[in-house]
Parts: C-alpha cells; structure tokens; sequence
C-alpha cells in the first residue's frame, strides 16, 4: 500500500499524516499478492472519487454544506456531488448540526442502515463535542459517543473549504483500504475505529510550488 | 412590562371578554413560567391586529404537585401547540385541551426541564438509545369537585388504526430540517397530520438561566440561522432597554442595513430551497450564486458568513469596513438586475404556477388566529410587520412598503418574499450614503446586570416577528429567558392547511412556509 495521493495538493501539506502512515504499516504488515494489490487499488481509487453522502443536516452547519453543493464552491470537481436520501444508497454520512438526546436513536440506526464500507464525517462543533450547547440537558456531547467518526471538522459552522479539506482528508483514507487478502484496517466486528483523522485549519497552499509541480 | 394577575375562576371568561369585546385576537407570545415559592404559571401577551395595542395577562397556580390551569386553544388556535410547550416544559395540565403530550421532549422523558428544581443529571435522563415509541393516546385529566385531580385514561387516539399512516423525517429533504409528520391518508389526501418536534431541541432557554448575558448572545445566533442578524437586534434590544443604554445612531443605521442584507439572504435561500423542492436546479443555484455576494460583504465587516456574532450590548462589534457602502451599492445594483432572471426561470414558469396556485391556502383569520407572522401572514393580507406596527431602529425614518398579497396560497407567499427582496434593497439605498458618523458602540459596564423586572422586545426576523421575553432578579444572568419562535405558529396552522390536501402538496406548502426547524425547537 502506498501513501495516498491528491491531486493538487502535495501530500506533505497535509496535517495528521502519522495517523495515516500508522494505518499504512498496520496494512503493510502482511504481504499482498501483486495482482490483487493492483485491484485493490483500482477499487480504491474509484471509490474516493465517487464518495456519495447521506444528507444528514440537522442545522446551521447544514446550510453551509448546501452552499458546499452551489456554483462557487461545487463540490461535484471532487466527486462528492452526489447525495442520497437513503442510508442504503450512502458511502458516508456527513453529521451537519448538533445532535440531541431525541436525534440520537435516529442517527444511529440510520448509520447501522447504512452497507458497508461506511463512514463518518462529523461537521462543526455541534457534532464533534456537542459545541456551544455542551452543557445542554438535551444535547450529545459528540457523535463518535454512538457511532465511529473517520474525519472531524471542526468549526462553528466550518468553512466551505475546510469541508472540502475534511472530504479529501476522508479520500485518503479510503485510498488505502484493503479488500482482497490480508486485513482491512476497518474495525473488526464490534470494534469501534479509533483512529479518526483529526482536521485542524485547512493548510495553505502554496500556488507557486504547485505550478512547478 | 406589568402583566395583570386573573384568578383561575375569571380567567377563562375574561379571556373571552379580551377575545370578543377588546379585539384581542392576535396572541403574541405565551410564556410558561415558575416563580419558585409563588408557584407555576403563565404570561399571556395579546394584541389587537387593528390598533396593536398590547396586553399582558398573567395568571399562576402554587399547586406544584398537580398544576392545573384552564386553555385558551379554542379561542387562539396557536395557543394549542404553545400549551404543550408549557406542558412540556412545565408539567402544567391545560384543562379541556385536546391533545396534551409533550411537544419536543420524549415522551419517556422525567421531570420538566425549565421548573427551577429540575435535576440535570445524566442519570436521570441519559442519552436512551432505543427508538421512542409513538403515543397516540393521551391522558385526560378531569378536576373533581375538591379540586383534586383525577386521572382517567381516555383513549383520545390521535390517529386511529384504519388510516394508512405515512411517515415523513424526521430526516427528509423536504421537511427541510428535522421535523417530523405522521400522515394519515385516504387515498392521495391528506386526512390528519399529526407533527412531532424536538428533533433539535437544544434547550436554550435552560442554557441561559447559566449563562451571563454577553454568553447568551452567541447562541441566538444559532437559532434562526438565517435571521442571525434580527435575532441578535432583538435581544441586544431588549438589553439595552432594561439598562437604559442609548445606542449611537451610527449602530442604528448599521444594524438596519444589516438586518436588510440577512432578510435577502434568507429570502435568497428560500427561493433556493423552494425551487430545489419543486424540482428546479438552476433557480436553487441561481439563488445561492447570488447569495455569496452578500455573506462576502458580511465576512468582510464581521468575520463570519453564516453566523456573524455581530450586535453586542451598546452597539456593535466592530466598525464597518471602508469599502462597505461602496461594496453594498454594487451588489443592490446587481441584484436587481437578478431578479427578473429568477422570474423567467422559475416563477413564470408553467410547472411552478400550477403547483403553487391555488395550492394550501390560509385565509386571513386563520393566519391571524394561529399567529403565522411574516411572509406568511402577509400573503393572506395581515399587515403584520413588526417594522411598522412597532417601529424599532430607523424604520420609522425610512420609507417603504409592507408587501400584501390577498390568496394567501403558496404562490401568494413565494412572491411576498420575492417582493420583499426589492423592498429591503430599497430601504438599504435609502439609507447607506448617510450613515451618520459616531461611535460603533457605546461604552457598558464590564459586568451587564438588568435591573428587576420583565422586558420584552420584537423584530421581525426574515420569517416572522421574533421575540424576547427577559424576567431579570438584577443578577447577572437571566431568571427567564423566552424566544418567540417565528415557525412554531407556521407549523401548527400545518395542521390547517393540509387537511383535504393531496400529499404531493405538503412539498409545496412547507416549502413556502419557509420555516427553520432550530428556531422551532430552540
Ligand atoms: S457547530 Fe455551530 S454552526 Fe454548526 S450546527 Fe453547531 S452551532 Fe450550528
């Protein structure tokens, strides 16, 4: 397995690398066949270009991942433009807005609904930590309470760009999964995946090293 | 503001006096209140829709074990959901009310959040991970003669069981939010909608008894997120009303033009979401496109784009930038020019006017009786804009006209919002040459204490009149905060509208109901 790349932004540019590179040597660890290597990531990289999301915008953060779908910021360059209505149509869910003691139950089973590979991406302080309503009698401090969460992006709400970042962020990590021999670095049954990605401020990108490039 | 206490015996016919012989038949707000010691009860705000002249009724009951007050929902059909509100909230039984469960909690949820002794612990009410099970049976309680309550379990079933029951969200597109409706249908038409809230209910109100004022500001924005400017107004209002602080006319003239930007973002947004809805991409982007433009102008002066944090106490946060007017005048230039561009594509558009004619109407009374404000109220002919019937900021100074249309269907309300579009940039121009010069802000005490007693104050947000409710104990933070929540009235009318409809029309009539479901729940 490689490290991952993303065309237009240099892989070094990105933050969390180690917990990316912990993944690849976990996978690396047992050998894989040459052939079954190259599918895997034949399947990977279409995979990460079509990562379709289940609309799941509960408030304020929502509205900005729906300008994230309008012209100036047009989500679709990546690939993420489509989004499901249905949890079984889904690849991942994007958790947009805060999550409250009666959403709970909902949230859940719409994740456990959903086929795997499956992920999270948690948008906004709201789904991360419960944000401005911590102390709230009726709100979750965090949705990787009740299901895994593979990217946070923090934010009240995030900017459109650093959603963007979160999603290519989230690219990566699908670019090294694993399907034929071997094992998979997503959980094991039961196991909750503990090695979320974690989005500080997206990185600023240089424009002249990457005319050079 | 000095509500009038009304013993539980007179009330009920008292209220009807107000109702009949005052022309009381508008009620603004009704807040659930606990008094500690001096018990449970209610504040009642009422105004006639001619005259807007206002009255405040109060009316309590020391009774904490089994507090029983008498309804007002046959007389303001509004008053129904906004009772559960109490019930929920308060655990106040509103006798001879036809449907008394909880509103936003679940319904296995123990004790009642805002009473002063409610215990927060999680291990009382954890996080429960188990689906909640649809009640659709109430309680009735009955009060026998020693006053005592008794409790009969009448089988009042919302929805009875040879109905086809559909139902939407509570995570659907078209619900725009997380709402929740069990439909129950005949056929294609709609028969009986029943609405469950509380999705998003974050329990704001309880947050802010904690919080100091200044803390609180932040979280209004976070309510109608796309009516963060008027929120804001609205409680700084109130604040600097109860403190007798004086805000420079250089706060007013900014905090106007920037309440005008909000309501056309907001608008902007609804002919998106409507379009989106009915099936048209390009007027969803067309909207948005234009929508950027003015949270470029909000980032430039405030820092934020969706929620700007920008109306403090005394003023605002930050002066506007140099190029601001400049910036301000281009973009009413261009948008302008944009909106016969929306109305080519999407309004004149055969498809649209035939799904929109017509279609969920509300007549006058009923806008009026169920308390719907803002575009809504509007388009069934209520002239009921806050910035004319109570004047806050320089809207008396500015000229402009209060958008009416007569139907009251969802074309009606899709074209109020379309012309208040033009209205806003109208105001905006009148207004964003003479900016006065002057402090952005005046100076206030480090620590903001209210004197004692009750405030209110009202804007009219980009949906509606948006109210606070302050009762202060000169503490440092609130005793009682209320927020008028501008789509709670909208989707109790839902109930209204709906019945006879076909199902294919609820997309429709949501859609230009144009409600934000975290205001709903707060
Ligand atoms: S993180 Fe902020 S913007 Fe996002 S949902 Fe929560 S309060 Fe709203």
């Amino acid at each position: 397995m490689k490290k991952p790349n993303i065309k237009s932004i240099p892989y070094e540019e990105f933050k969390d690398n180690e917990t990316l590179e912990a993944l690849i040597k976990e996978i690396n660890s047992e050998r894989t066949n040459v052939v079954v290597g190259a599918l895997d990531d034949l399947i990977n990289w279409g995979r990460s270009n079509s990562m379709w999301s289940l609309t799941f915008a509960t408030s304020c953060c929502g509205i900005e991942f729906m300008s994230l779908g309008a012209a100036r910021y047009d989500f679709a360059r990546f690939g993420f433009e489509v989004t499901r209505n249905s949890p079984r149509q889904a690849d991942l869910i994007m958790v947009a807005g805060t999550i409250t003691h009666k959403m709970a139950p909902v949230l859940k089973r719409l994740y456990d609904q959903m086929a795997d590979p499956k992920y999270v991406v948690a948008v906004g302080g709201c789904a991360i930590s419960g944000g401005p309503f911590k102390s709230s009698y009726h709100v979750l401090n965090g949705v990787d309470k009740i299901i895994p969460v593979d990217v946070y992006i923090p934010g009240c709400p995030p900017r459109p760009e650093a959603i963007l970042y979160g999603m290519m962020q989230l690219q990566r990590k699908v670019k090294i999964e694993k399907f034929f021999g071997g094992k998979n670095h997503r959980a094991k049954k039961g196991e909750m995946n503990n090695d979320p990605i974690i989005v500080t401020n997206a990185p600023i990108i240089d424009n002249e090293k990457l005319s050079k490039e | 503001m000095n509500p009038i206490f009304i013993d539980i015996k007179e009330f009920p016919q008292r209220m009807q006096e107000y109702k009949d012989l005052k022309g009381m038949d508008f009620l603004r707000e009704l807040i659930g209140m606990d008094w500690g010691e001096e018990g449970l009860g209610v504040i009642y705000i009422l105004e006639n829709s001619d005259t807007h002249e206002n009255l405040e009724i109060a009316i309590k009951t020391t009774d904490r074990e089994h507090p029983t007050l008498p309804t007002v929902c046959h007389l303001w059909s509004v008053a129904e959901l906004y009772e559960r509100e109490v019930y929920d909230f308060f655990g106040i039984h509103f006798t001879d009310h036809p449907d008394m469960r909880r509103l936003f909690l679940r319904n296995d949820w123990v004790g009642y959040p805002l009473r002063k002794d409610y215990d927060e612990s999680e291990a009382i009410n954890p996080v429960r991970m188990e689906s909640e099970i649809t009640e659709d049976v109430q309680r009735e309680y009955e009060i026998k003669e020693e006053a005592e309550l008794k409790k009969i379990n009448a089988q009042t079933n919302r929805i009875s069981g040879d109905q086809y029951v559909i139902n939407i969200g509570p995570q659907h597109p078209a619900t725009h939010g997380v709402l929740r409706f069990r439909l129950a249908l005949e056929g294609e038409e709609i028969r009986k909608i029943d609405i469950h809230c509380g999705y998003i209910h974050r329990g704001i109100e309880k947050m802010s008894e904690k919080l100091t004022y200044p803390q609180i500001l932040g979280l209004t924005d976070r309510l109608d997120y796309l009516s963060a400017h008027q929120n804001r107004h609205a409680l700084c209002m109130c604040i600097e009303k109860a403190m007798g602080i004086e805000v420079t006319d250089r706060t007013q003239y900014i905090r106007t033009i920037m309440d005008e930007l909000q309501r056309i973002d907001s608008h902007l947004l609804f002919l998106s979401c409507a379009a989106m809805d009915l099936g048209a991409i390009t007027a969803f982007i067309y909207g948005f496109r234009d929508r950027e433009k003015i949270l470029d102008i909000f980032e430039e002066v405030t820092g934020g784009r969706l929620i700007q944090n920008y109306n403090t106490i005394g003023g605002v946060q930050a002066d506007i930038t140099p190029g601001f007017a400049k910036k301000v005048k281009e973009y009413c230039e261009y948008q302008k020019s944009k909106i016969k561009e929306y109305n080519d594509v999407f309004t004149n558009n055969i498809i649209t006017q035939l799904r929109m004619k017509g279609v969920g109407r509300i007549t006058l009374d009923d806008a009026i009786s169920y308390g719907c404000t803002g575009g809504t109220g509007r388009a069934s002919g209520w002239a009921c804009d806050v910035r004319k019937r109570h004047p806050y900021a320089i809207y008396d100074k500015v000229e402009f006209k209060e958008i009416i249309y007569k139907r009251g269907d969802c074309y009606d309300r899709f074209k109020v919002r379309i012309d208040e579009i033009k209205e806003s940039i109208h105001i905006i121009e009148q207004i964003i040459d003479n900016i006065p010069e002057g402090d952005y802000k005046v100076k206030t005490k480090p620590i903001i204490r209210i004197p004692e007693g009750q405030y209110t104050a009202a804007v009219e947000g980009s949906r509606g009149e948006f109210g606070v409710f302050i009762e202060s104990h000169g503490e440092k933070s609130p005793y009682r905060i209320k927020f008028r929540p501008m789509g709670l009235p909208l989707i109790a009318a839902m109930h209204k509208i709906l019945k006879g409809t076909k199902i294919a029309d609820l997309i429709a009539i949501g859609a230009t109901l144009d409600y934000v479901i975290p205001d709903i729940d707060r």
